[in-house]
């Protein structure tokens, strides 16, 4: 444990720099190319620079190269090879509009080198019963977990800061759970990708000087979703999620159907004092925005720390269900 | 509505607690020996079977759950 304390502090200083460093010229960059979009949420015609994913890649990819050099585990590889997997598919999800099928089966080719490697162990651990062992459910368990923890955080990247705000709060609950459970290597392989979040959340949170995109907001969740099987801290990865789950179960129990956020009709509107409202629109799809705005019309802002308030509650949950793994009945 | 919110992150947490408990309970000991080698992939296809089952009651008493501590809010 001690001689892992220096390779930590090491790679948890590069996310964070390489990201806060290089994310203002990649802002200059994108902003010169006209990559902009309009910023949906503000009263006057607001264009932001997106997608930030380049960045967020740069500082997962160096930090975690940078770890691979002090520990040689194959399952930074793993982690490595399928992020940047996930950042491509979302780069070209940036730039050419994809069907709804794209992403989904993209990301579970991107799923396979976690397998290939070998990067991770069938038995499925529950709090308080113990494992089960389940070879072949958990190689299906493998391939859909990258495309939903990568889609889950996409579906959440619809308000200022939201999804990396969320993502830091996340990825920290995912890393302390690896500490309680005394996986001390994957827990400070886990650790970059709290910082860099931290780091991008700097130019995400509100005002928004720029967009994770597809790009960052499915690197974000490959990454989690990767970790979480390496780590084999899936339950524990899935509750600390559980408000962006929450957010694609409402949303695809209203829908009926994997559909592209973009082709769908806005659940929220402004009000004439440029806060957010529930749309009146019946066929508008149900969100967690949607249902935290059913009180009535809040800010962006306000919108924005109740879905943190959600997210550290079930960190706490994620927490007390590691200490419960330690507890046999 | 918080409230809601939170009895339903707290619900879907007990649902995943109690339903990994029934996991563990009935695939934990199933073991198929009368296959040869072949004996591992049955028992993990049923095993698959099984889960999946438990997946969908999971779902279902999600969304009914959903529907019980949102009823006011999902009349939109």
């Amino acid at each position: 444990m001690i001689e892992l304390i220096f390779p930590a502090i090491i790679s948890c200083i590069i996310a964070f720099f390489v990201v806060y460093l290089t994310t203002p010229p990649l802002i200059k960059i994108l902003v010169k190319n006209n990559y902009t979009v309009k910023d949906m949420n503000k009263k006057e015609n607001v264009m932001v620079a997106r997608p930030g994913g380049i960045s967020i890649i740069l500082g997962i990819v160096v930090s975690e190269i940078v770890l691979y050099g002090f520990i040689q585990l194959n399952e930074i590889l793993a982690i490595i090879i399928t992020t940047t997997a996930a950042f491509v598919i979302g780069y070209v999800d940036d730039r050419k509009v994809m069907g709804g099928w794209f992403k989904p089966v993209t990301l579970a080719i991107a799923a396979l080198p976690i397998i290939l490697l070998g990067a991770y162990d069938s038995d499925l651990a529950f709090p308080l019963f113990g494992d089960v062992q389940i070879p072949l459910l958990y190689l299906g368990l493998i391939i859909f977990m990258i495309p939903i923890t990568g889609n889950t955080i996409n579906s959440i990247d619809v308000l200022n800061g939201v999804a990396t705000g969320f993502m830091v709060i996340a990825s920290f609950t995912l890393s302390i759970c690896l500490f309680i459970l005394q996986n001390y290597e994957i827990a400070i392989v886990s650790l970059p990708l709290g910082f860099v979040s931290l780091a991008f959340y700097k130019y995400h949170k509100i005002p928004s000087k720029i967009f994770p995109g597809d790009s960052g907001a499915l690197t974000f969740g490959a990454m989690y979703g990767a970790i979480a099987i390496i780590g084999g801290v899936e339950i524990i990865a899935a509750i600390a999620l559980l408000p962006a789950v929450i957010n694609s179960f409402l949303f695809l129990s209203s829908v009926k159907r994997v559909v592209e956020h973009r082709q769908i009709k806005n659940p929220t509107m402004l009000t004439s004092d440029f806060k957010l409202k529930t749309t009146d629109e019946k066929t508008a799809p149900i969100t967690l925005v949607r249902l935290i705005l059913a009180g009535g019309p809040l800010t962006e802002k306000q919108v924005g720390f109740a879905i943190f308030k959600l997210a550290i509650f079930s960190g706490i949950l994620a927490i007390i269900t590691a200490f419960m793994m330690g507890v046999s009945l | 509505m918080s409230s809601g919110l939170y009895g339903f992150l707290f619900a879907m947490w007990s649902l995943i607690i109690i339903g990994g408990g029934i996991m563990v309970i009935l695939l934990g000991p199933f073991t198929i020996q009368q296959f040869g080698d072949f004996h591992w992939i049955l028992a993990s296809g049923i095993k698959v079977i099984i889960a999946l089952v438990l997946v969908v009651i999971w779902i279902l008493i999600l969304s009914k759950l959903k529907n019980y501590i949102f009823k006011k809010e999902l009349k939109f």
